[in-house]
C-alpha cells in the first residue's frame, strides 16, 4: 500500500540532508527548536542568524521556497492571533503608524510570530526531507515506546486510505445535493463517521487476524540493519549546536 | 488548538511536557492488556480514523464550520486509557509530519487535545451515564455532553497554560473569557458529532462501544432517550461542573499578570480595548469581579445550551420506525 510513492509532503531529492539517519535528524530539529524557544525576544539579531542558518540547510537540502512557503501557511490562525496582541495586551502604550498600541504586546506578538515562523519551518525541512516511514522509525531508535510507534505506523500507513474513503463519502453526498449551513443539518456527516468508526474498526481486526496468520508475534520485524553512524549525529548536529551557541550567545548579551 | 512552538514560556512547555509525558506513561500501562494481546493494529486504524475525521469540517451555524477534536469520542469508544494514548498519537504525527503544533509545544498540545479530552471527557461521560437511563438513548446524550464539556475544559486548560506561561502581557481573564466563549460554541458541534457517531455505531456494532459495554441487548434496543427532567437535571449538572471549573479560578488568587502589571503601573494605561466592547470582555470583568452573577450567567448559559444539544439529539436519535412517538 503505497509502496514507492512518496507523501505528498515530502520533496523528492538526493541531498546530504535526505541522506542522514531520522533519529539523527528528529534530534537535530528537535534541539534546535528547543535553542530557538529559550533565545529571548530582544535578541532580533538571534532569530535574524536562526533564519539564516535554516535557510542554508533547507536549501542544501533541495527544499523549493515555494513549497516552504505555501507549507507556512498552516501556522496563519495563530499569527492572526499574534497580530491581535498589540491590540489587547496591557502595559506601555506606543504608536505605530499612527495606532496606539500596547509595546509589551508588540513584543509578544514579534515572540510568538518568529519562533512559531522557526519552529515550523524546521517541522517541515524534516518531514520534506524524511520520508513518514523513516520518521517512525527513528521514533523509534530514539527510545520512544514501541507501542506508541508502531500505533504510528500503522496510522501513517491507513491515513491516506480512510481519508480518501471519507473524502469519496462525502462527494457522494454533494453528489446527491447535500449542502449543510447549519449543525442542525449534520447528521448525514455523523451518520458517516459512524460508518467509517466501524468500518475502520474491522478492518483493523482483518488486518491483525491476518498478520497473524503471517507470523506476527507483537512486534514488527526490524528491517534496516543499521542505526545512525557517527558522522550522521557529526553531520545532524551541526545545525543545533549553531543554533544552541546563538542562544547561548543570546542569553549572555541581553 | 494546535499551538505553534514559542506560544508558551519554556518553564510551561517543559513542566506540561512532565506532565502528559507521565499521563500517556500512565495510559500506556493501563491499557497495555489491551495493546499486547490484539489490538495494535486496531488502535492504529483507529487512530488514522481520528485523524481523518479531524479533517471533515462540520457547519456549526451560517457559514462558520468547526472539526472534531475527538478526544472525548476516542475515550467512549475505546476506553479512556486506550483512548488517550489514539489521541496522543495523532497529535504527535501531526506535529511532527504536518508541522501542525510546534514540536516543543507538544507538552502543552498533548494535554490539552489528547490528555484533558480524553480523561475529562470519560469523567463526564461516566458521570451522566449514572444520571440518564440505561440506554442506548442514554449513551447518546451522555456521549454529547461529554463530547461539549471535554472541548471546554480542554480551552479552560489552555487558558490556565497562559495564565502561568504568558508570553505577552494579555491578562488570563482576557484569554479565558474569549476562549472558554469560543469554545462554548465549538464545543455543541463536538457534542452534536460524538453523539451521533456513537449513536450510528450503537446501531450496527454496539459490541465496539467501550463506553456501553455494560448495556445488554435490550437496552441497546431502546433507543428512547432520557425524559425531559431527567435530561434538565443533567444539564444543571453540566453548568454546575464547568461553573466549579471556572470557580476554582474566580476565588483563588486569578490573576498574576494583571497584579504584576498594576505593580509595575501599566495596568493605568490600558483601560480602552479592541474588544472591550464584546460580550467576551464583559463576561471577563463580571467573570472576576463579580462572581456569584457571572457564575449563575454562565450556569443557565450553559444549561441552555445543554437542552438545545440534549433535545437536538433526542430528535436525531430516534429511529425512523419510532417517529411516531415524537
Amino acid at each position: 500500500m503505497g509502496a514507492g510513492h512518496a507523501h505528498a509532503l515530502y520533496v523528492h531529492e538526493h541531498s546530504a540532508v535526505h541522506r542522514l539517519a531520522p533519529e539523527a535528524k528528529l534530534a537535530a530539529a528537535l534541539s534546535f527548536i528547543a535553542a530557538v524557544a529559550v533565545t529571548p525576544r530582544e535578541a532580533v539579531w538571534a532569530f535574524g542568524l536562526y533564519a539564516l542558518v535554516l535557510a542554508l540547510v533547507l536549501a542544501a537540502a533541495r527544499v523549493p521556497p515555494r513549497f516552504l512557503f505555501l507549507r507556512l501557511l498552516g501556522i496563519l490562525p495563530f499569527v492572526a492571533f499574534a497580530f491581535l496582541i498589540p491590540f489587547v495586551a496591557t502595559g506601555d502604550r506606543v504608536e505605530v503608524l499612527g495606532i496606539e498600541v500596547s509595546g509589551e504586546g508588540l513584543w509578544g506578538a514579534w515572540n510568538i510570530l518568529a519562533k512559531a515562523t522557526l519552529g515550523a519551518a524546521t517541522s517541515i525541512g524534516l518531514a520534506a526531507t524524511t520520508e513518514v516511514p523513516k520518521l517512525i522509525e527513528g521514533l523509534g531508535a530514539l527510545k520512544v515506546p514501541a507501542v506508541l510507534v508502531s500505533i504510528a505506523a500503522f496510522m501513517i500507513r491507513y491515513l491516506e486510505l480512510i481519508a480518501e474513503e471519507l473524502g469519496r463519502m462525502r462527494m457522494a453526498m454533494a453528489a446527491r445535493g447535500y449542502d449543510p449551513h447549519w449543525l442542525g443539518q449534520v447528521k448525514p456527516i455523523a451518520a458517516a463517521a459512524g460508518a467509517m468508526f466501524v468500518r475502520s474498526y474491522e478492518r483493523g481486526e482483518r488486518v491483525h487476524s491476518a498478520m497473524l496468520a503471517r507470523g506476527y508475534s507483537g512486534v514488527m520485524p526490524v528491517l534496516r540493519p543499521a542505526g545512525a553512524g557517527w558522522f550522521d549525529w557529526l553531520l545532524a548536529m551541526t545545525l543545533p549546536l549553531t543554533g544552541v551557541v546563538i542562544a547561548a550567545v543570546a542569553l549572555v548579551v541581553t | 488548538m494546535h499551538a505553534p512552538d514559542g506560544f508558551l514560556n519554556a518553564g510551561t512547555a517543559v513542566v506540561t511536557g512532565a506532565l502528559s509525558a507521565g499521563t500517556v506513561g500512565a495510559a500506556l500501562r493501563q491499557a497495555k492488556h489491551y495493546l499486547q494481546h490484539r489490538q495494535v493494529p486496531l488502535a492504529g486504524i483507529t487512530a488514522a480514523f481520528v485523524f481523518a475525521a479531524q479533517m471533515f469540517n462540520f457547519p456549526i451555524a451560517a457559514g462558520t464550520t468547526g472539526h472534531l477534536l475527538g478526544g472525548a469520542l476516542a475515550a467512549i469508544l475505546l476506553g479512556p486509557h486506550v483512548g488517550a494514548v489514539v489521541i496522543t498519537v495523532v497529535v504527535v504525527v501531526q506535529a511532527l509530519v504536518f508541522a501542525d503544533g510546534g514540536l516543543t509545544a507538544l507538552g502543552y498540545n498533548l494535554l490539552n487535545m489528547a490528555v484533558i479530552p480524553a480523561y475529562g471527557g470519560y469523567a463526564v461521560f461516566k458521570l451522566f451515564r449514572r444520571l440518564l437511563p440505561a440506554t442506548s438513548g442514554g449513551v447518546v446524550a451522555a456521549t454529547g455532553l461529554a463530547g461539549w464539556v471535554s472541548v471546554v475544559l480542554s480551552s479552560m486548560a489552555f487558558s490556565i497554560e497562559w495564565l502561568f506561561g504568558a508570553t505577552a502581557p494579555v491578562s488570563f481573564t482576557r484569554v479565558f473569557a474569549a476562549m472558554v466563549g469560543v469554545h462554548l460554541l465549538i464545543g455543541t458541534g463536538e457534542g452534536v458529532i460524538s453523539a451521533l457517531t456513537v449513536g450510528t455505531v450503537l446501531a450496527s456494532r454496539p459490541d465496539l462501544i467501550a463506553g456501553a459495554a455494560d448495556l445488554d441487548a435490550g437496552q441497546i434496543e431502546d433507543t428512547r432517550g432520557p425524559r425531559a427532567p431527567t435530561l434538565l437535571i443533567a444539564g444543571v449538572v453540566a453548568a454546575l461542573f464547568l461553573a466549579s471549573v471556572v470557580s476554582q479560578f474566580a476565588f483563588a488568587d486569578p490573576d498574576g499578570l494583571e497584579r504584576v502589571a498594576q505593580e509595575t503601573g501599566f495596568a493605568a494605561s490600558g483601560e480602552e480595548h479592541l474588544l472591550s466592547d464584546s460580550v467576551f470582555a464583559d463576561y471577563a470583568t463580571a467573570g472576576i469581579e463579580n462572581e456569584t452573577v457571572s457564575l449563575a450567567i454562565a450556569g443557565v448559559a450553559g444549561t441552555l445550551i445543554v437542552l438545545a444539544v440534549g433535545w437536538g439529539l433526542l430528535l436525531g436519535v430516534k429511529r425512523p420506525g419510532r417517529r411516531s412517538a415524537v
